[in-house]
């Protein structure tokens, strides 16, 4: 068993766990997070993304213990209080989900995303960045125009910030 | 939120949980004391289990138990059945072979569960189940239907000689031969439907739970239908009586038909948690949904098409050798029957079709309905023969479609269907006009320009929905009636609950069931709850898929509202003194016409509860239920063009244009319609391109797992255009016709006759991987159209 204390959502936590034990366990099951979800055995299908350090990790592809002292951000994390992520709240207006299942996984893949490319996605780009993230419903059609709206939202609040 | 009624794009009420985080599915359930199972394999495709050794995994300190099908049969569970009976055409039943939930004499698929640990952690029960030491003899195995059915090929289960399932026909063989005698023309293909793996991206799962003490289990399942689950369990599987079970479908992340079955797993959780005394758990992994989840598809066909002097259809012969798998899964058997063969008319009016289908065993995982269910089978053999015969005769296939169209209604077809309503031009129409189709020879000729081969593909497809009056599928050998239910339940605050039959897996049922109701009281959809996926809950349902949720669910809640709605006009009628048919609903209040009297729809509520001054007779309380029976099925169609550009040089396939123009009757959500319709496209696009179940020749299953299967991902798949026009269903109080299948049913077809027209070789597989199109377009240089 290993002692492994990370900062999940802002709040310190800390749990006795496996070595073996994977990051996407510690949240979902050491910390009673069920938001992330696990899809796959292979790191394919991304239903367990977060934040590790403010990038996106596939949370089943580290060991818990790798996090160690790290920021970690899962979907729980993501609105202000009430107040819904641009993220979110474009993948509700514009129907970016059926299922659920793969949501918080796309959800936190689309925050990084523009968060590295700001006001610069297009289509093809989102398209090509999705590829770590398999949804079985959408089709992806809505999902890729709830990115590109929250990219545009997101891109223009910070415009008319600076 | 307000009042959002019929036709109004409401967003979803249930977004909010899944997007933050909130949703609840079976694996985020953590109950006190919980075990975890895990299920010992076979490696085999074919094997005799000669000894299992589980000695060392019991000594693993947490491992609560090792169970096998030993123990499983001394406890009475009974073994896994198929519900629907379909007899071969010389009248004998279906062929089933015993499958039992846990096997102890002969595995017949790799992945077949022959033992469960149960132990404290999911790790330690998955590492003990790794220590159970079973002896296999291997058995020579078959894959391929065709070469199951050949003399020599090894046997699977000693009730079917030959693997023969069965061997059914439908429609009338002599008029067909006629046809075929005196056509001027006729098309001949071989056509093969890949074998598909469902890939619900939230894998099946259970939490089983036996309180010894009432005698009573519960069962938090990922499950399409948890009141068909909780009826199998109890009548067949004899794990509980109905009243001592209690199934729970919380969200369930999709299904596309594989999670209507009742599968080992489920039984063995449930069995299994009475043994051990605490609540067990099993999610699946994903390489375990490969090897265990129904497959889909998987027919090899030859159909021959007739064709008159004019080029006019006059029949058409078919004959598929159908895989079912190792075992009859639960509807497996109507798949390629009723669900198939009674298609094979697609838009078109022929006079003469025969069908003959063999339904045959492998060593291969069970095969049952996938999202569509035997009408994308049907639709690919239809839509392929109606684009190579145009393309031999020279026609254009817009007209030679044209040229055979159904256009008066009701059409009887010669296999059964009986088309209520459509308007086929009107989607062809709307589809060539969206895709620019007279434009394609320019686009075609510029594409050239580039060393790129342009192809234009259409499907127009017909499909059947809703399925469907009880009588005619007992009839034709259904074990259950597909009828749905609803009760309306008015609260005294005059909030209201809706409970229904259907499962909502994605399709948003908690939104567009609510514009029902809003729709008829004008009362916010914020008021109105919809309750589902708890057979303690809701009193009973046949669940959802088949498209049926709104042609059939919505429908019984549009005659329980009927009988709300006059109850409360009574109780309205009698409070403000005037006559019943004077009552008017309008934004919430109920008028007296002509008048100013009005009471809100909350006041009614209440004086229904409170019950001091109701009309003579009438019992308090505004409740009603109903139970909705189908009179036909629904008939969706429309009409899909597809646009490729191939890269000779590699083979690679870009969908530059997709436009799918559906008709599918009165529309609730034209937003979630429009996510089935993605979806169901994205799905049939994957059939056409990438996916396919591939064994090799010992039956272990090769594409096992996202590293190995082709998912369609982002950049596989174009933006889509969408249309609909809409003739109303007659069958159903709103005109609907269902729309969750018709993505992945009209779409194969329309790929693949692109591809084939781009590169001007017919003879082309799916899936249409860069490889296959590379080799079957070696030769075909780019050619400027004429």
């Amino acid at each position: 068993m290993t002692k492994v204390a990370m900062t999940l959502n802002g709040k310190k936590v800390t749990a006795d766990v496996e070595d073996r034990t994977l990051l996407v366990h510690y949240i979902r099951e050491a910390q009673g997070l069920t938001g992330t979800h696990v899809g796959c055995d292979t790191s394919q299908c991304g239903a367990c993304v977060v934040h590790v350090n403010g990038r996106a990790v596939k949370s089943c592809t580290m060991l818990a213990a790798q996090a160690s002292n790290a920021e970690v951000l899962t979907v729980e994390g993501l609105a202000n209080g009430a107040e819904l992520h641009p993220v979110q709240a474009a993948f509700r207006e514009h129907h970016g989900l059926q299922c659920g299942f793969c949501t918080p996984g796309m959800i936190m893949t689309a925050v990084d995303m523009i968060q590295r490319h700001g006001g610069n996605l297009d289509e093809k780009t989102i398209r090509h960045e999705l590829e770590g993230n398999i949804c079985r419903c959408t089709g992806y059609h809505n999902i890729v125009k709830a990115i590109k709206a929250a990219a545009d939202q997101m891109s223009a609040l910070q415009t008319a910030a600076e | 939120m307000g009042v959002e009624g019929i036709g109004a794009r409401a967003l979803r009420k249930e977004d909010k949980r899944f997007i933050t985080g909130k949703g609840k599915y079976t694996d985020d359930k953590v109950l006190p004391r919980m075990t975890y199972a895990a299920f010992v394999r076979s490696p085999h495709a074919h094997a005799k289990i000669t000894n299992i050794d589980a000695s060392a995994a019991l000594e693993m300190p947490g491992v609560e138990a090792v169970l096998t099908g030993h123990e499983l049969v001394a406890d009475g569970i009974g073994n896994l059945i198929c519900g629907w009976m379909v007899h071969s055409k010389d009248g004998s039943p279906m062929n089933m072979g015993a499958w039992r939930a846990l096997e102890s004499e002969i595995v017949r698929h790799t992945g077949q569960a022959v033992a469960v640990v149960i132990a404290d952690t999911q790790e330690l029960a998955r590492d003990a189940a790794d220590a159970v030491n079973v002896d296999y003899e291997e058995l020579p195995a078959i894959v391929s239907a065709s070469a199951a059915l050949l003399d020599g090929a090894p046997q699977l289960h000693p009730e079917a000689p030959n693997n023969l399932i069965f061997d059914w026909e439908i429609g009338d063989e002599a008029s067909t031969d006629a046809a075929f005698a005196s056509a001027s023309h006729v098309t001949r293909m071989e056509i093969e439907n890949n074998r598909l793996v469902p890939n619900p991206m939230e894998p099946r799962a259970a939490v089983a739970d036996y309180d010894v003490a009432e005698e009573h289990y519960t069962l938090y399942t990922t499950s399409q239908n948890p009141h068909v689950a909780r009826l199998v369990l109890s009548a067949f599987y004899n794990v509980a009586p109905e009243h001592k079970l209690r199934v729970i479908a919380p969200d369930v992340g999709g299904g596309f038909g594989s999670k209507i079955f009742i599968y080992p797993e489920e039984i063995v959780a449930l069995w299994a948690s009475k043994r051990v005394g605490r609540p067990v758990k099993w999610v699946s992994d994903r390489t375990e949904a490969f090897l265990t989840d129904a497959h889909g598809r998987d027919h090899k066909t030859v159909a021959e098409l007739a064709l008159d002097a004019n080029n006019k259809i006059t029949g058409f012969r078919v004959k598929t050798v159908a895989n079912l798998g190792a075992y009859m899964s639960l509807f497996s058997s109507s798949v390629p029957t009723y669900l198939y063969a009674t298609l094979l008319s697609g838009q078109y009016d022929i006079p003469a079709i025969h069908a003959n289908v063999k339904a045959v065993y492998t060593n291969t995982t069970p095969v049952d309905a996938y999202r569509g269910a035997g009408r994308p089978e049907a639709t690919f053999v239809v839509e392929r023969i109606i684009e190579t015969a145009a393309r031999e005769v020279g026609m254009s296939p817009v007209d030679f479609r044209r040229q055979n169209f159904v256009r008066s209604f009701p059409h009887q077809t010669p296999v059964i269907m009986c088309y209520d309503a459509g308007d086929h031009d009107a989607t062809l129409d709307a589809a060539l006009k969206a895709i620019d189709y007279d434009g394609f020879p320019a686009r075609k000729s510029e594409a050239a320009s580039r060393g790129k081969l342009r192809g234009m593909g259409l499907s127009c497809y017909i499909e059947a929905c809703g399925i469907a009056p009880s009588a005619a599928v007992g009839s034709l050998g259904a074990g259950v009636g597909l009828w749905e239910s609803a009760e309306v339940r008015v609260n005294p605050v005059g909030t209201i609950e809706v409970l229904t039959g259907s499962h909502s897996h994605g399709q948003g049922h908690e939104t567009t069931f609510a514009q029902l109701v809003s729709e008829r009281f004008g009362v916010g959809t914020e008021t109105v709850a919809i309750v589902h996926g708890d057979t303690d809950k809701v009193q009973f349902g046949m669940g959802t898929y088949g498209s049926r949720s709104g042609a059939v669910g919505m429908s019984a809640i549009v005659k329980a509202l009927d009988k709300v709605e006059a109850k409360a006009k009574r109780i309205a009628a009698h409070l403000m003194e005037a006559s019943e048919g004077d009552i008017q609903i309008e934004g919430g209040v109920l008028k007296v016409a002509g008048t100013d009297k009005k009471l809100s729809f909350s006041e009614i509520a209440l004086a229904a509860y409170t019950a001091h001054n109701l009309p003579e007779g009438m019992e308090p309380g505004l409740k009603e239920g109903a139970f909705y029976d189908p009179t036909n099925f629904t008939f969706p169609s429309g009409t899909y063009a597809c646009e490729v550009e191939v890269d000779p040089d590699t083979g690679k396939t870009e969908i530059v244009n997709f436009v799918a123009a559906d008709d599918f009757g009165k529309i609730i959500n034209p937003m979630i319609v429009e996510g089935q319709v993605h979806g169901g496209l994205t799905q049939g696009i994957g059939q056409a391109l990438l996916e396919n179940a591939a064994y090799d020749e010992n039956g272990q299953l090769l594409s096992a797992s996202y590293m190995d299967y082709a998912m369609p991902r982002a950049d596989d798949v174009p933006s889509y255009q969408l249309l609909t026009t809409e003739t109303l269903c007659p069958g159903n109080p709103l005109g609907m016709k269902g729309c969750g299948e018709a993505g992945a049913i009209g779409s194969p077809p329309a790929v693949i006759n692109a591809i084939t027209d781009a590169i001007n070789n017919n003879d082309l597989a799916m899936p249409a991987t860069a490889e296959r199109v590379w080799r079957a377009s070696r030769g075909a240089l780019p050619q400027a159209a004429e």
